[in-house]
């Protein structure tokens, strides 16, 4: 048995230590929402994040995942109100969406790193996740305005700290 | 708090727009959920009335529509049901779109071919009118009144002469108890009064994909069901000889080791010889798949070698070959000709490689049968499994998951197949898995195919004489074992219908060999024809020394139809299986292609040395699209700069997706155009993943733009035209910067792409 941290829920499951994170995911807890789409860490559709940072979870064993958080798709937010996750709807990037999960499970990690992304840097965050339907542009479009919503809300946000700083201070 | 994290409404303001502007911009959830008042009217039962086939109506005022069509990222799901809830002037609020079973009640649901809006565009304007006209009719009883004097609109109906309204889920049950009228007494919309037809609707599903709670094909799940994973001999028509499982059967998970039956001929949509192992979770099949120890007679095609077929196919198409359509003598029309071309092309085997790779469940009890499958075409699945497992096909119930993609790969229905076989031999419900490596290796390949193109011009630049050859392994050898020469429907495919005012014309084809299964791939023999012909068009042009869009003008012609039944004695032209009436070629609308594109792009500008534009217009699937290309080549590195794209594909039904297909063809086309090549040695395909099947990554993604021609022609196709023009306006844009010209793909052959 191992005890796994998932989406802020443990789990203990009945796992061979080589079995990757992806099918611990899928076909032990039932969480389907991160797919398979290559086996071979290529193609990103399984990423999820491991303490934070992105990681294919198909070539990821499980042991590794010990002691630590994992957080996939279905963990990103309870409303599915992530900025990334509204700017994906807002810009209607998916087609079939399959590779989806993946792509926001990168785009968000990006936007952890780097609040104002050049267009150099988000292909450098995404450029392992492939969308065999192309929704590329859109993705990089609602990255970008993503980040210039999270920008403008951090000025809100700590104009109103300071705000709130100041009615304190007299 | 998380920084990251904010709603929608505070999203949206901080991009500058109050409200989204777009009411639409719903899903397919309900968002109406009936009031207290309205349980105590109408009791606890919500129940749907059934109008037709298609729509459904609760008294919560839910409108179920079926989507009969397959959704794989086209977005014809979401099409469908604004072209009925238009028509129906329901509120598209309270729309619940709801997958249709594999029925031919239906109609045809194989979706491919681009036909799920222009096959059904007339079709479900008219079940939203005939369940509107109900609705109508019912209200009209109600208040004692004509027809004419009530209307419908959001989901109400209103009485002209008192004011008075009730609304859908009220009228429901009354309506469901009218005489089906008549079609030809239908009223229908006029396009300035549509709600949802022509408007950029948001996809029906896009709540779901983005929090990940979807189903495709391979997240179907339930209890005590075991996933297959099944060791394909890697060469057609080889066998398994014997093989050894105790490993397998050691690996913990595996429940069950199953040898697949012999591969029949014609392969048709059976399953191929193997052995399937059988687990309680994937990877334990997978791993047990890896501890299999089999023997194989490979059998017939063990010697194939692609790259010798593929230089065996270029001799072959410079060698006479059948005549399959001719305008005139071409001898005497290259007599008359001061100048002649010839050149000729190839495009390799491809594969579909769609993100999720073929899965399907079935569960075969008795004589019933149950699949749920990530298939283009549910009926196919009915019809093929029944035969199987010698049955009806009303024991066959089929269930149609999202598709993760498609492109024509699920259209062919073995996977649900080898499903329902192993459920049949072990007596449980099977879920199939295809690996990447399945799906790179057994698939149903596009074929690589060679052509031929020689063109006579007089001195005004007029073509006088063209003389065109195609090699096709064909399509037809996985339904007939014995077909070799081309298909009609693959010469209707950008070869036996090309736009321009030639002279005389003499057009010929032969098959070549099929050593693995042939398939048919997004836009199909279209990618090589057009390729061909869009690439020979601009050396023409170049041989002339005119730019290439005066000499397309030039060929073009005047405005006309161009008719290949009686212009090239092509009797048996496909048109897409539209009728040529309502979907003529028209010389018309590829200059209209092209003038837009020439107000985008300056096809005369001064380019920086190594940079240049390359376009090519192509009519597929009854639409027509453009692409401009912008390359920069240095130092042996291409660098697809920016494309443009213009389509005419008739009424657009849903703009934002005939976009994203235009954005989607785009970059499926660089892929093959780039990188894509599949290599078949000893029979078996070499490729087996992405890292030597490439797909285009977004740091190889130009720009792109896509213009949509306002059109009040017909629907025609959406989801392949956008791929053929791809590859030749990249290789026309290099000869542009660069002098070089590329006639054999892929292009990674010659440059770090």
């Amino acid at each position: 048995m191992i005890d796994l941290k998932i989406n802020n829920q443990t789990y203990q499951v009945d796992a061979p230590d080589d079995m990757p994170i992806l099918w611990v995911l899928r076909d032990l807890l039932n969480k389907k929402g991160t797919k398979f789409g290559c086996g071979v860490g290529q193609c990103g559709a399984c990423t999820v994040h491991l303490n934070g940072q992105p990681i294919r979870s198909c070539i990821t064993p499980v042991m590794v995942a010990k002691g630590a958080e994992i957080t996939t798709i279905e963990g990103v937010d309870e409303q599915g109100e992530h900025a990334i996750q509204i700017a994906w709807r807002e810009n209607n990037v998916p087609q079939c969406g399959y590779c989806q999960s993946g792509q926001i499970m990168s785009a968000i990690n990006l936007l952890e790193n780097k609040a104002a992304p050049s267009d150099r840097d988000i292909d450098n965050a995404m450029s392992g996740n492939l969308c065999r339907c192309g929704t590329y542009p859109r993705i990089k479009k609602a990255i970008k305005q993503a980040a210039s919503i999270l920008a403008k809300n951090n000025e809100k946000i700590s104009v109103n700290q300071l705000s709130a700083d100041e009615g304190v201070q007299s | 708090m998380n920084l990251l994290k904010l709603n929608r409404r505070e999203f949206l303001t901080l991009t500058g727009v109050a409200s989204s502007g777009l009411l639409l911009g719903c899903n397919s959830t309900l968002s109406s959920s009936p009031s207290s008042s309205d349980v105590a009217k109408f009791g606890k039962n919500n129940d749907p009335q059934t109008l037709n086939l298609f729509v459904s109506i609760r008294p919560d005022n839910t409108v179920d529509i079926i989507n009969h069509r397959s959704e794989m990222g086209q977005g014809s799901k979401t099409g469908i049901a604004q072209i009925i809830a238009d028509e129906l002037e329901a509120n598209w609020q309270n729309v619940n779109v709801i997958q249709g079973l594999g029925d031919k009640a239906y109609g045809s649901q194989n979706t491919d071919a681009s036909s799920s809006i222009r096959g059904f565009y007339t079709k479900m304007r008219q079940v939203g009118a005939l369940a509107r006209t109900m609705l109508e009719q019912a209200a009209a009883d109600y208040w004692q009144v004509s027809l004419a004097d009530v209307s419908a609109k959001n989901s109400r109906v209103r009485n002209k002469q008192t004011g008075a309204e009730l609304a859908y889920g009220d009228l429901a049950e009354l309506a469901t108890k009218q005489a089906v009228p008549d079609v030809k007494t239908l009223t229908f919309k006029k396009p300035k009064d549509f709600n949802f037809i022509n408007k950029p609707v948001p996809i029906v599903d896009l709540h779901d994909i983005s929090v990940g709670n979807t189903t495709y094909g391979i997240d179907v799940e339930f209890p005590d069901l075991v996933v297959a994973v099944i060791a394909r001999c890697p060469v057609l028509h080889g066998q398994v000889k014997s093989f050894d499982d105790s490993a397998a059967r050691k690996i913990p998970g595996v429940v069950d080791v199953i040898q697949m039956s012999a591969t029949t001929k014609p392969v048709l949509f059976n399953p191929v010889s193997g052995v399937a192992v059988l687990a309680t979770n994937t990877w334990a099949a997978i791993k047990g798949r890896e501890a299999l120890n089999i023997d194989w007679d490979l059998g017939e095609n063990a010697g194939y070698a692609s790259n010798q077929a593929m230089q065996a196919m270029a001799k072959r198409v410079t060698q006479p070959a059948k005549r399959v359509a001719h305008k005139g003598d071409v001898t005497e029309g290259f007599k008359k000709a001061k100048q002649v071309i010839e050149a000729q092309y190839s495009v390799p085997f491809e594969v579909h490689a769609p993100m999720e790779p073929p899965a399907s469940t079935a569960w075969v009890q008795g004589d019933q049968c149950e699949i749920w499958a990530a298939t283009q075409n549910p009926q196919a699945v009915m019809k093929h499994v029944s035969k199987l497992l010698s049955t009806t096909e009303d024991k066959v119930k089929v269930n149609v998951t999202l598709l993760g993609g498609g492109f024509g790969r699920k259209a062919k229905a073995d996977f649900a197949l080898e499903a329902a076989f192993l459920s049949k031999q072990s007596g449980r419900p099977v879920k199939v898995v295809w690996t990447r490596e399945d799906d790179i290796q057994s698939g149903y390949f596009h074929a690589g195919t060679a052509q031929y193109m020689k063109a006579g011009l007089d001195d005004k630049q007029k073509i006088v004489a063209w003389l065109q050859r195609t090699v096709i392994p064909t399509i037809g050898s996985t339904f007939n074992a014995k077909a070799f020469a081309p298909q009609n429907f693959e010469l209707s495919m950008g070869f036996n219908d090309l736009p321009f005012d030639i002279e005389t014309l003499q057009s010929e084809a032969t098959g070549a060999e099929t050593p693995v299964r042939i398939g048919w791939m997004r836009s199909v023999l279209n990618i090589p024809h057009a390729f061909a012909l869009h690439s020979f068009i601009d050396e023409l042009a170049h041989s002339q020394k005119m730019k290439t869009p005066d000499f397309l003008r030039l060929a073009y012609g005047k405005n006309r139809q161009v008719n290949p039944f009686n212009d090239f004695n092509f009797k048996k032209y496909g048109n897409y299986s539209e009728k040529f009436k309502k979907h003529p070629i028209l010389t018309a609308r590829f200059k209209g292609v092209l003038d837009k594109l020439t107000t985008l792009v300056d096809f005369n500008a001064e380019l920086p040395a190594g940079q240049g534009w390359g376009l090519a217009i192509h009519r597929s699937f009854v639409s027509y699209v453009g692409v401009a290309t912008k390359v920069e080549v240095k130092n042996g590195r291409l660098n697809v700069l920016d494309m443009q794209c213009v389509v005419d594909c008739g009424v657009a039904v849903n703009p934002d997706r005939v976009q994203s297909q235009m954005e989607g063809a785009m970059i499926f086309g660089l892929s093959l155009t780039l990188s894509g090549r599949i290599d078949i040695q000893k029979g078996a395909v070499v490729q087996s993943n992405f890292h030597d099947y490439p797909l285009l990554r977004m740091n190889q993604c130009p720009t792109m733009n896509v213009n949509i021609i306002k059109s009040n022609h017909y629907p025609g196709g959406v989801g392949e035209p956008g791929v053929p023009p791809v590859a030749p306006s990249i290789t026309n844009a290099i000869f542009a910067a660069t002098g070089q010209r590329y006639r054999d793909l892929p292009l990674k052959d010659y440059l770090n792409v």
